[in-house]
């Protein structure tokens, strides 16, 4: 038996559909947002209103399941009280907790709301055991979501110098994960996670067909070139092919996504407490799909730590609904810091 | 217990097509923008989302059928074009297949757009909001149904 708690599984829910499939195949947790730009999937249709909103809180608790609220992008200037009103309905909705990643925000919904637990966002970019013990320390925050910059022992150097409970990303795209700090859609649309809520918006993504090959641009920007027979990604610079002297390749990052199955244990031995997995954008159909599998891989472990194996049905499920060719452990197990 | 039945990945043999496009295509045209009718009838599809389909023309392929549709949003209904748009805001291609198993929601559009078994060319935006809206459907009577498990 698993000396250790079980780390809760905490799943994405882009609408009310993705949320009950969430509940129904075992997330502990589901996150959710609001239709517009307080959080960092604000998609054309996607997310919740406030009477969706009521619909699945009500859905997921009386399940006996957590709702966490990702408020999680930066207050735009002039626009603080859109942003304040967000993080006051989440508290009048009775969320479990709410999730923020801009220091402003966090002050303000501790002293405003002082009964509403707080978890630090992935995109408050905290990356070390000193930001996460400051943002206890200045605004009681009682969860902290790791960027997954981090090998594993990073992780574990994390989880032994602080008391916040860690969460860690589990499965899902990957990107140049430099959460929070990433200006590469930006650069190209003036437009980013931090300040729209949308990486690479639609608005500026253009994918053209012709014989044998689909090209993908961003505002212009050709990003990449797709034979039929190739896998595509994800619109973002970041995973674009782009020609570096003379070589054309991906110079930032391959469209790959994460998959921690193989090193669960591990992750559960040094104290992870909770894995999320990453796609509100996705359908009710991927969060079917990867919530069953990792709470089938979840519940392998809570059975029987010592007897661990990954089955190759839960791989080939995950394989499936991956973004590129491949599934990888990203930073954890790189060998460079 | 849910349900075991699931929609294999195929591909009808060549022939179909070769003589679907034959066929007069107003019919699926009808067909289809009658059942787009009715689920917005039945509130299913969000008000919010079907505003901005408003005016726009959307092109629908079934590749291994040789089934082509063409259809607009209009003053509160779907209706059917009956000669496709030099360029329609939004198409979607894909063999019968990969469009049952996004109707059942069996798998994820994003996974079968990476896998290049569906193909969504024009206006991206609009396409995200046809995605979104079809996804935050509540489905109501029909999950008894085996093809609409979910």
């Amino acid at each position: 038996m698993l000396s250790q708690k079980l780390p809760e599984l905490v799943c994405p829910a882009g609408s009310l559909p993705a949320l009950k499939a969430a509940v129904d195949n075992g997330a502990d947790t589901v996150y959710l947002g609001y239709k517009n730009d307080t959080n960092a999937r604000n998609f054309a249709g996607l997310n919740f209103d406030d009477k969706s909103m009521r619909e699945g809180i009500a859905y997921a608790q009386s399940r006996g399941r957590h709702v966490l609220m990702a408020i999680n992008t930066f207050p735009q200037p002039g626009r603080e009280a859109d942003w304040r009103r967000a993080v006051d309905g989440a508290a009048d909705l009775g969320v479990d907790a709410v999730i923020l990643a801009d220091v402003g925000l966090l002050d303000y919904a501790s002293k405003r709301h002082p009964q509403l637990r707080l978890h630090l966002s992935v995109q408050g970019s905290a990356t070390s055991y000193e930001a996460v013990n400051f943002a206890q320390r200045e605004f009681g925050v009682q969860r902290a979501v790791l960027p997954r910059v981090l090998t594993l022992a990073q992780v574990e150097h994390v989880i032994k110098n602080t008391t916040v409970p860690i969460e860690v990303f589990g499965f899902g795209s990957l990107c140049v994960m430099n959460e929070g700090r990433c200006w590469l859609s930006s650069y190209a649309t003036g437009e980013s996670p931090n300040t729209v809520g949308a990486c690479s918006p639609a608005k500026y993504v253009k994918w053209e067909k012709s014989p044998g090959e689909m090209t993908t641009r961003l505002n212009g920007i050709l990003i990449d070139r797709f034979g039929d027979d190739e896998a595509a990604g994800y619109p973002t610079l970041c995973k674009g092919r782009f020609d570096v002297n003379g070589e054309t390749y991906y110079a930032l990052e391959e469209p790959t996504s994460l998959n921690v199955l193989e090193i669960l244990p591990e992750i559960a031995r040094i104290g992870v407490s909770a894995i999320k997995i990453e796609g509100r954008q996705r359908s009710p159909a991927y969060v079917t799909q990867v919530t069953k599998t990792l709470r089938a891989a979840l519940d392998a472990l809570a059975k029987d730590s010592e007897r661990y194996h990954v089955k190759p049905a839960w791989q080939a499920e995950l394989a499936k609904v991956s973004e590129g060719s491949q599934a990888t452990l990203g930073a954890y197990n790189r060998p460079w810091r | 217990m849910r349900q075991a039945f699931s929609i294999p990945r195929f591909q009808l043999p060549a022939f179909v097509s070769a003589i679907g496009v034959r066929l007069p295509q107003w019919p699926h045209a009808v067909a289809l923008t009658a059942g787009l009718n009715a689920v917005a009838r039945m509130k299913l599809l969000p008000e919010d989302s079907l505003e901005l389909l408003e005016g726009r023309t959307f092109f629908v392929e079934v590749l291994d059928t040789g089934g082509k549709v063409s259809f607009t949003y209009r003053a509160g209904f779907f209706r059917p074009l009956f000669s496709t748009p030099d360029t329609p805001d939004l198409s979607f291609r894909a063999n019968l297949s990969a469009f049952l198993q996004l109707l059942a929601r069996q798998e994820d559009p994003d996974t079968l757009f990476f896998n290049r078994e569906l193909s969504i060319e024009g206006d991206t935006e609009l396409g995200l909001v046809v995605k979104n809206m079809l996804d935050a459907v509540e489905w109501p009577q029909l999950p008894k149904l085996p093809l609409f498990r979910h």
